[in-house]
């Protein structure tokens, strides 16, 4: 029973996360609000689960052109060394506090997910606005 | 010298991702694709794909530590593993049929309220 929620949580998670809205950020308060797994094992779940999605993602990227690797060494170096550091500090970080932590991180995350989610919008309706105009200006020319 | 310039705000970029990703266990996507299409100028679906590809090190380096220092479950890691890879399969197939604007801001008041409650 437990195998079959955390396999719905999971494919919610990747859900989200293939549609573009932060996979990992929802499976992990979905794996400890709702189903009372542990914060660090909740977290190391979401890293884990993250590597064979990625791998398939990368190989149908790949094939459809979409990948763009030039200068991209400048941040992946810098980011898996401090991720290394960063995970090797918070072992020691109590569970409660990392939950806290995570709370914290998640509502800017939505706060910044939420503006840019509306500015985009909003730029959809001006140029589909512009759009209008243009054709009302071609049917006056004619 | 724009070329360096550049070359900075991605590294220190990538400094970010890295602690955030190390420290709460994701998350380190949504720093990355603002700055592919923002910095580097790149379209939308090649942020989103490039994106991935920073980010498959960085998680698995941080995956090996929180699994060498005992953060493993068999059961929870294969069965999240298999559902986040059949939903991340039929998620990608949806993103390219509708446009998730709403969709967005609605999900982001859902992980605002969530954040919520882990915090209290």
């Amino acid at each position: 029973m437990r195998f079959i929620i955390y396999l719905a949580v999971g494919f919610f998670g990747g859900l989200l996360g293939g549609m573009g809205m932060g996979g990992g950020t929802i499976l992990i308060p979905a794996l400890t609000v709702l189903c009372g797994v542990p914060q660090h094992l909740a977290q190391s779940a979401n890293l884990f689960s993250f590597v064979p999605m990625s791998g398939i993602s990368l190989k149908v990227h790949a094939k459809n052109g979409l990948l763009d690797t030039k200068d991209i060494i400048w941040t992946i170096v810098p980011a898996t060394v401090l991720s290394v550091l960063g995970a090797i500090f918070v072992q020691g970080v109590s569970a409660g506090t990392l939950r806290m932590g995570f709370g914290l991180f998640l509502c800017v995350l939505s706060v910044f997910q939420f503006v840019s989610a509306i500015r985009a919008a909003i730029d959809k309706a001006r140029s589909g606005a512009g759009r209008t105009g243009g054709a009302k200006k071609t049917g006056a020319a004619r | 010298m724009n070329g360096i310039k550049n070359k900075a705000i991605l590294c220190a970029c990538g400094c970010l991702v890295g602690i955030v990703n190390g420290i709460f266990g994701g998350g380190g996507g949504m720093i990355v694709v603002p700055l592919l299409t923002g910095v580097c100028k790149k379209p939308p679906l090649v942020a989103h794909a490039t994106a991935i590809l920073i980010i498959l090190p960085v998680c698995l380096a941080s995956a090996m530590i929180y699994i060498f220092s005992g953060q493993f479950d068999t059961e929870l890691f294969l069965s999240v593993s298999i559902g986040v890879l059949l939903g991340g399969a039929a998620g990608a197939k949806i993103l390219n049929r509708i446009s998730p604007s709403a969709a967005v801001a609605l999900f982001a008041i859902v992980m605002f309220a969530a954040g919520i409650k882990m915090i209290f």
